[in-house]
C-alpha cells in the first residue's frame, strides 16, 4: 500500500472505480461534508440569519421598547418616518463625510507609508512593526486616548500648541462645533491607516522588481514609474482595502460613542448611533429596525462588490 | 554619485521622522500621563515627563483590594471578564470554525460554493442589524449581565472570521499528503485530525490571535448586554468612566495602557502572521 502513495496512481484508480462505488464515495463525502459544517452552521443560523430577518419583520412593527409591549403591524410607517426625519438626512451626511475623508486619507497616506517603506530607508523594518502597535490597540482605548489628548484641561494637544506658541489659552476642542468631526477622523486615521499602509506595502513586495528597472532604464523618473507602472499594478489591491475600509468606515460606532457620543449638537451623530439611540434611547424599536436593515442593505451591496473582485483571481494576480 | 545616494538616504529617512512621530506621541503621552499624579496632570504648561512618577495607578490595578478609589477595583474585574470571554469565543471559534473550514476547501459538495459565499457575506453584516433581536431574546431568557450571552453573540463575527482564515490557511496544505493519507485507509475525518490538522498548527495560532484580538475589542454587543459593574468587559468599564468628570483620569489612563498591552503584545510576536491574516483575500484573491 506504501509505494501507490503517488497523486498518479491514486487518479487512475478513481477512474477504474466502478460508478456505483464512486458515487457512493462521494455521498460520504457529502454526509462528512454536513457534519463539519453543522455546529458553524447552526451557530451562524442562530446569531446572523435568524437576527437579520427578524430585524427586516421588526422594521414594519410599531415596536417601544420593553419586552411586554404590544406590537402591530405599521407598514412602511416607520421607513416613512425616518426618509421625511431632517436629523436622518443630516446623519447620512455626516456620515458619508466621515467615510469620504477618512478613508481617502487613509488611502493617501497608507499608500505613500507604504511606498515610504519600500523604498528601505534607515530603519524601515522597525517602521514596519511600528505600524502594527496603533492597529492592535483597542478601539476605546484609542478613542479615550484622543478625548485626553483633545481635553481642554489638560490635553496634549492644547499642551503642545501652547508650548510652540500657536495659542494663548487651553482651546476646549471637541466642543467646537466644526471641529468635532475631524477631531474624531484623525483619531480614526491613528487606529486604521497602519492596516491599509500594511495591506499595500504586502502588495507592493509582491510586484515584480525588473519592470521596474526596464523602465528606469527606459528614463521614466521615479515619480513616472509610480503614478504609470505601480499604481496599475496596486489596484486590485487597493481596491480591496476601500471596500473593507468603506464597510468598517460607514458602520462606525464605538470611537464616535467614546470621544464626543455625538456631540456637540448632534455634529458628530453617525447613522450606527442613530439606529442606537433610537433602538436603545428613544424607544423606537421599528424606527431602529428600519435603520438597521439600511444599513444591512449598504453593507451587502459593498460585499457583493467585495465577492466579485475576491473571486476573479485574474484580475487580483 | 554616492553623495546623491546618501542625499536620498537621508531624505527617506527624514520622511519617515513624522511617520513615528504621528504613531508613538499619542503612545508615549498617555504612558507618561498615566505615571502622574492628578495635581500634575492638570498643570500647565503641560509636564511631558512627570516630575513626581508613580507607578501607583497600575498597582491599584493589579491590587484592587489595596486601592482607595472604585475605578481599579472595577478595571480589575473587567479585565478578568475579557480574558475569560475572548479565551471561550477563541477555543469555540477555532474548533468548530477549522471543522467547517476543511469541509469547504477540501468537500466538493453541492452547497460548498453558496456557503462559502454566504460567510463572507456575513462577515460584513454590522453588529447593529443584529442587536434589537438578540437583546429581545436576551432578556426574556434573562441571559443580561451573563458572559453566556456575548459569548454566544460574539460569534456573529468571531465565527466567519475564523472561518475565512483557517480556509486560506488550509489552502496551502498540500493535497498530496491527503491522498497518501486515503490510501492508506484513512477516512475524511482521520485525515483532517491526523494529518491535516497537525502540520496546521501555525495556521490555528494565528487564527486564534485574530479571533482573541477581535473579542477583546468588541465594545457594541458589549454596551448592550452588559449594565452592572460585574458583568462589564474592559473596553465597557474604560467608557464607563471616561465619560465621567470626578473620577480618577490616570486610574483610567493606567487602564487604557494595560488593556492595550495584551493585544499589542500577541500582534507584535505574531506580527508575520498578522501582515498575512490582513491580506489574506487582498493580496492572494
Amino acid at each position: 500500500m506504501r509505494e501507490s502513495a503517488n497523486p498518479l496512481i491514486f487518479s487512475t484508480m478513481a477512474i477504474n472505480h466502478p460508478i456505483k462505488r464512486q458515487s457512493t464515495l462521494k455521498q460520504q463525502d457529502a454526509r462528512t461534508a454536513w457534519l463539519l459544517l453543522t455546529p458553524s452552521l447552526l451557530v451562524m443560523l442562530g446569531v446572523t440569519l435568524w437576527p437579520v430577518i427578524s430585524t427586516f419583520i421588526l422594521s414594519f412593527l410599531n415596536a417601544p421598547t420593553g419586552i411586554n409591549q404590544l406590537r402591530t403591524f405599521v407598514g412602511f410607517a416607520n421607513y416613512i418616518d425616518m426618509l421625511t426625519d431632517q436629523l436622518f438626512w443630516e446623519t447620512i451626511g455626516r456620515t458619508a463625510y466621515f467615510t469620504g475623508v477618512s478613508v481617502g486619507l487613509e488611502l493617501i497616506f497608507g499608500l505613500a507609508i507604504a511606498q515610504l517603506i519600500h523604498s528601505r530607508p534607515w530603519g524601515w523594518q522597525f517602521l514596519r512593526i511600528s505600524l502594527i502597535i496603533p492597529w492592535a490597540v483597542p478601539t476605546i482605548v484609542n478613542g479615550a486616548m484622543w478625548r485626553w489628548i483633545y481635553s481642554a484641561d489638560f490635553g496634549a494637544l492644547n499642551g503642545l500648541l501652547m508650548q510652540l506658541g500657536l495659542i494663548k489659552h487651553y482651546v476646549p476642542w471637541l466642543s467646537l462645533p466644526n471641529m468635532a468631526m475631524n477631531l474624531v477622523i484623525v483619531a480614526d486615521i491613528w487606529h486604521t491607516m497602519p492596516f491599509v499602509a500594511l495591506v499595500l506595502q504586502a502588495a507592493l513586495a509582491t510586484l515584480p522588481e525588473d519592470l521596474d528597472e526596464a523602465a528606469a532604464v527606459d528614463g521614466a523618473n521615479v515619480w513616472q514609474r509610480f503614478w504609470q507602472i505601480r499604481l496599475p499594478l496596486l489596484r486590485p489591491a487597493i481596491l480591496v482595502a476601500l471596500i473593507v475600509r468603506t464597510v468598517d468606515a460607514f458602520r462606525v460606532f464605538d470611537i464616535v460613542y467614546i470621544i464626543t457620543s455625538g456631540g456637540p449638537a448632534y455634529k458628530t451623530l453617525t447613522i450606527t448611533y442613530l439606529t442606537y439611540l433610537n433602538s436603545f434611547a428613544f424607544g423606537k424599536q421599528g424606527t431602529g429596525a428600519a435603520l438597521s436593515f439600511l444599513i444591512s442593505t449598504f453593507t451587502i451591496i459593498m460585499a457583493l462588490i467585495y465577492i466579485r473582485f475576491l473571486y476573479r483571481p485574474e484580475e487580483t494576480q | 554619485m554616492s553623495y546623491r545616494k546618501l542625499f536620498r538616504k537621508l531624505t527617506l529617512f527624514l520622511l519617515t521622522l513624522p511617520v513615528f512621530f504621528f504613531i508613538f506621541f499619542p503612545l508615549l503621552w498617555l504612558f507618561s500621563a498615566s505615571l502622574s499624579n492628578q495635581v500634575e496632570l492638570f498643570s500647565v504648561p503641560i509636564h511631558w515627563i512627570p516630575e513626581h512618577p508613580t507607578f501607583q495607578n497600575y498597582f491599584d490595578i493589579f491590587f484592587p483590594s489595596l486601592a482607595a478609589s472604585s475605578v481599579p477595583r472595577t478595571f480589575a474585574t473587567a479585565l478578568l471578564n475579557s480574558i475569560k470571554i475572548a479565551s471561550a469565543v477563541t477555543i469555540i471559534c477555532i474548533f468548530i470554525g477549522s471543522l467547517a473550514a476543511y469541509a469547504l476547501v477540501r468537500i466538493p459538495f453541492r452547497f460548498n460554493r453558496p456557503i462559502q459565499l454566504g460567510i463572507i457575506a456575513t462577515r460584513m453584516i454590522p453588529e447593529v442589524s443584529l442587536v434589537l433581536p438578540l437583546f429581545i431574546i436576551a432578556s426574556s431568557l434573562q441571559l443580561i449581565n451573563k458572559p453566556i450571552v456575548l459569548i454566544i453573540t460574539y460569534m456573529s463575527f468571531a465565527l466567519p472570521y475564523a472561518i475565512w482564515l483557517m480556509a486560506a490557511y488550509f489552502q496551502t496544505v498540500p493535497i498530496e499528503l491527503e491522498d497518501a493519507a486515503r490510501l492508506d485507509g484513512c477516512s475524511r475525518l482521520g485525515i483532517l485530525f491526523r494529518v491535516v490538522m497537525p502540520i496546521s498548527v501555525p495556521g490555528l495560532v494565528s487564527t486564534a490571535m485574530f479571533v482573541f484580538l477581535l473579542a477583546w475589542d468588541e465594545f457594541f454587543y458589549a454596551l448592550i448586554f452588559t449594565s452592572t459593574l460585574a458583568a462589564k468587559t474592559v473596553p465597557v468599564a474604560i467608557a464607563e468612566f471616561v465619560g465621567r468628570y470626578v473620577v480618577n483620569i490616570n486610574g483610567m489612563m493606567a487602564g487604557g495602557i494595560l488593556a492595550a498591552v495584551p493585544p499589542v503584545l500577541v500582534a507584535l510576536i505574531f506580527q508575520r502572521y498578522i501582515v498575512r491574516g490582513m491580506t489574506a483575500g487582498a493580496v492572494k484573491g
